[in-house]
């Protein structure tokens, strides 16, 4: 019976044996995948098993590490003024993961960065506990705050963007409605989870960042430009040639002007003071489309690579359309669609003479013990125009300001230059206009670029216009940001 | 002058090895007591309160149990009962790490327990050691044991099922207790098998014709596997339980193997065991899902209910990875339901590693294979198929249990020998050693010197 009792044997080695090869391959191979896994807990009981970093606003944190007795978890994240500074955090859940700079800077926050490698080695050694390191943000609490509250005491839903256009610093970044990110950080908070989600107001959406909408008249910014740098307008106060209604290239679609002011051959100057289509459409339809969407893309249109270290969705102007369809996207219609960031940035660009300074969020980055890691340098994203052409632009804003549409965004002892916007949107337009107001500030050494979005559903169609509904909110941006 | 033409042969006391099993004991000892003081101090940084009394339980059941193989079975492997005392040291640590895990749910303190049913094993290893003088007189009660198994086997089928359960009916509840009776068929089901194919060995080893390469058994003489093939597959219809099913095949089948020496009863044993399988899997859900689980562990329940079980256990073990988290420091709780009995092998993958599973794994390799050795060595057939039996179902149950809980084969509910939170587990494999020592101890035991030999062997050499 010895033979086959070592058999046996062998085929017994060969169990244990497929049992090794099978713990070397999960243990071995499989691993790092098995860590990563979604489902595996294990990263978020690591990661919230000691304090995460800060984010800061104005030397002041707005997040904070609160200490759960939790089987779990040790700390769930919570948020100061959760509501108003949610488009710029995000937010850090124990369920539904994090999103925005919770997100992003992930790496600092929670102190696995690789550059703080040596940091949390000496901390290994010298017993510290380990803790996320922080991240300074751009926004200036002030004007983020003034526009949160004119959106909300107004009772409006829209987004608002504020940048310094000699850096590209973010000083203001607001999306209304907004939600509270303590409300679903924890581990039980599904049902609030659940009503955010299905709520038709989306106050998720980060409406500043990551939503489009048709630009309306503020393009027109974009189109004067492009008249002046391809010759197509040589002086902004000559009249023109348009006729009024216009009636679109190749087509018998005749295209008339909202305001029913004058603009029967008006200049390109008087043509952006009361806004008139006629104009804008002709003078997009003589610079082509071709020139048209390069234009647009020294401002950072059809771009998709914007990081800020947030990605932003990518505002669009139709490349390879044809006359008509050019022609009104030359006034901010048709398919032109546009991130209130976007637009900011087309007031930043005019406003710095013509350099488009790369929008950034984060100023600093730094370790639990405040040492710099890192500090964001301002660069630059393109040469939008060219000083000569900026300045003129700049003289057209101011003018709108002074004597136009835009005369609710004055402000005394500061230079203001804007634009209005009335976006028609929806089946045959029927839906209610986006208001727009798109704006620079310049007061002694101090600088900012505004662009309001205003969304209403409530109110009547003819209230809504750029100038009366978005400008007063533009207007108490650049106040904050100034200092008046 | 020639070379010496002869030698002299004087019979002496083979060395027993007592002394190298009272060395190891001592280790196998001092390994747990030592994971015991660094879980406590990795979960609580402190020595653990219960040290003193755990060491001094610990080892006293492993000097008891030495002494008593020194008295009544001298000659007995030195191997076995070290890593046997190691390993249910090592069991009882993880057992009560996963009592302090307060994140588990329904989470009632065990390794309290375990302990008395570790003594009460320890007692039935010395109760055997004294009792059984000699593992042939088992013979006796062949048939006794086929009914007793049977019975054993027959019992849950008829308790009504209980929720807690899950599916399994494999447990008999009494008051608080509850029993796995399949625990102590692996025992007497082998003494069965050994006892009959004894008996029928020659019949069924001998009359056959040749086919392809294959001895056929006569047909009256596939009457045995037949009929264990269908208690077999009664158990999986009516218990639900794969593993026990198939550890009872399974073990039966290399029996017979060795018994007749016949590759063709292996043939046929794999053949039926698929058919048979083939045939219930269509039928039963439960085994279904038990496929499913084991061909997608990673497909996360609807719901956000997340990975089922086999999948956190992959967890777990990647989370361990090379060396371990260390005891204590792992996430292994998150296994949930039976975290401590069939899925302990999860959390020893975790805090121990690829490190300590591979050493684990050799310490089952070595208690199988000296199991098998004693096989080897033992000088009757009955003794030998019962080596053979207890060893064999020993490393299937080690296979089927460490295999699903590792998603290499699929999931069935059996406990790890020795480790596993479980009473019935705990004093079987007790028993289940103190017969292979016995056997071993018959098996390496010098002959007796004959009465008659006044003089010292003459052999003569060539010259």
């Amino acid at each position: 019976m010895n033979k086959p009792i070592r058999r046996v044997s062998v085929f017994c080695l060969v169990l244990v044996l497929a049992l090794m090869i099978r713990v070397n391959y999960v243990q071995g191979v499989q691993a790092s995948s098995l860590d990563k896994n979604t489902n595996n807990k294990r990263g978020l009981i690591e990661a919230y098993s000691y304090p995460r970093g800060q984010i800061i606003v104005g030397g002041k944190p707005v997040t904070k590490d609160i200490e759960v007795d939790g089987n779990t978890y040790k700390y769930k994240r919570g948020y100061t003024d959760g509501a108003v500074y949610a488009p710029v955090t995000g937010f850090s859940s124990q369920v539904y993961g994090s999103n925005l700079l919770e997100n992003v800077e992930n790496p600092i926050l929670s102190g696995n960065d690789s550059r703080l490698f040596i940091r949390n080695t000496l901390d290994l050694i010298t017993g510290k506990p380990k803790q996320g390191g922080d991240v300074v943000t751009t926004i200036d609490p002030k004007v983020q705050t003034a526009a949160y509250s004119a959106f909300t005491s107004a009772g409006k839903k829209g987004a608002a963007v504020a940048l310094d256009p000699t850096t590209g610093a973010i000083l203001g970044l607001v999306s209304v409605p907004s939600y509270d990110p303590s409300t679903i950080a924890g581990s039980d908070n599904q049902s609030a989870w659940t009503t955010l989600n299905a709520d038709k107001s989306q106050p998720m959406l980060n409406r500043a960042l990551r939503q489009t909408y048709p630009p309306g008249s503020t393009f027109k910014l974009v189109t004067s430009a492009a008249a002046l740098e391809n010759g197509v307008i040589t002086d902004i106060n000559a009249k023109t040639d348009s006729p009024d209604p216009y009636t679109l290239p190749q087509t018998t679609t005749p295209l008339p002007n909202e305001a029913g002011d004058n603009c029967l051959n008006v200049s390109m100057n008087d043509a952006l003071r009361v806004s008139c289509n006629t104009v804008f459409a002709k003078i997009g339809d003589e610079i082509g489309n071709t020139k048209m969407a390069a234009e647009a893309a020294k401002f950072g249109f059809n771009s998709s690579s914007l990081t800020i270290p947030v990605g932003v969705t990518k505002s669009n102007y139709d490349t390879g359309i044809n006359r008509p369809s050019n022609a009104l996207s030359s006034v901010g219609q048709f398919d032109t669609r546009a991130t209130p960031l976007q637009m900011a940035m087309v007031a930043a660009a005019i406003a710095n003479n013509g350099t488009l300074m790369k929008p950034y969020l984060v100023a600093q980055e730094r370790s639990a013990n405040l040492d710099v890691i890192d500090t964001t340098k301002p660069t630059v994203l393109s040469q939008a125009t060219t000083p000569q052409v900026a300045q003129e632009i700049q003289t057209m804003m101011v003018n709108v300001v002074q004597n136009g549409t835009g005369t609710p965004a004055q402000i005394s002892g500061a230079t203001v230059g804007g634009k209005t916007g009335t976006a028609q949107h929806g089946e045959n337009n029927a839906d209610n206009p986006y208001a727009w107001f798109v704006s620079y500030a310049k007061m002694g050494d101090k600088q900012v670029a505004v662009a309001v979005v205003v969304e209403d559903s409530n109110a009547q169609r003819d209230e809504i216009s750029g100038s009366g509904l978005a400008a007063p909110i533009a207007k108490k941006m650049m106040e904050a940001a100034l200092g008046k | 002058m020639s070379a010496p033409a002869t030698a002299t042969i004087v019979p002496q006391g083979a060395p027993n090895r007592r002394n190298t099993e009272l060395v190891l004991l001592v280790l196998a000892v001092l390994i747990p007591l030592f994971a015991y003081a660094d879980t406590g101090l990795a979960m609580d940084d402190r020595v653990p309160a219960g040290m003193a009394e755990y060491g001094l339980g610990m080892g006293l059941f492993a000097l008891l149990a030495h002494l008593a193989v020194r008295r009544f079975a001298p000659y007995a492997d030195p191997l076995m009962l070290p890593i046997a005392a190691l390993l249910n040291g090592l069991g009882l640590v993880f057992i009560w790490r996963l009592d302090k895990a307060r994140q588990l749910a329904h989470n009632f303190p065990a390794a309290q327990n375990q302990l008395i049913w570790t003594g009460l094993g320890v007692a039935l290893f010395i109760g055997v050691m004294a009792l059984l003088k000699d593992h042939r007189l088992l013979q006796r009660y062949t048939y006794i044991a086929g009914l007793v198994a049977l019975v054993l086997l027959a019992i849950p089928a008829f308790m009504p099922a209980r929720a807690s359960d899950f599916g399994a009916k494999i447990w008999i509840h009494l008051g608080g207790f509850s029993i796995q009776p399949g625990e102590f068929v692996k025992i007497v089901l082998p003494v069965f098998f050994a006892g009959y194919l004894m008996a029928k060995r020659d019949a069924l080893a001998l009359a056959s014709r040749r086919f392809l390469g294959l001895y056929l058994p006569r047909g009256r003489d596939l009457g045995p596997i037949i009929a264990v093939w269908l208690l077999s597959l009664l158990i999986l219809v009516f218990e639900t339980d794969l593993g026990t099913s198939l550890l009872f095949f399974g073990a039966f089948v290399i029996m017979l193997y060795v018994a007749t020496e016949r590759t063709s009863w292996i043939v046929f044993g794999l053949l039926m065991a698929g058919l048979g399988f083939w045939a219930v899997s269509g039928a039963e859900a439960h085994v279904q899902s038990r496929i499913t689980d084991w061909l997608h562990p990673l497909t996360a329940a609807p719901g956000g209910g997340g990975v089922g079980q086999i999948g956190q256990s992959l967890f777990a073990l990647g989370a361990g990875g090379v060396l371990g988290t260390g005891l204590g420091q792992g996430h292994s709780w998150l296994i949930g339901f039976a975290a401590k009995s069939d899925f302990i092998l999860g959390t020893i993958g975790e805090e121990l590693g690829l490190a300590g599973l591979m050493a684990l794994f050799l310490l089952y390799a070595l208690l199988v294979e000296r199991g098998l050795r004693t096989a080897l060595a033992a000088r009757d057939p009955f003794g030998k198929l019962l080596a053979v039996g207890l060893s064999g179902a020993f490393a299937l149950q080690v296979f089927i249990v460490a295999g699903g809980v590792t998603g290499t084969i699929p999931l069935t509910g059996m406990t790890l020998p020795f480790m596993a939170q479980g009473g019935s587990s705990v004093i079987t494999n007790w028993a289940l050693v103190a017969i292979l020592l016995k056997i071993s101890d018959v098996a390496r035991r010098p002959a007796p010197v004959p009465e008659t030999a006044a003089e010292p062997t003459q052999v003569v050499g060539p010259s």
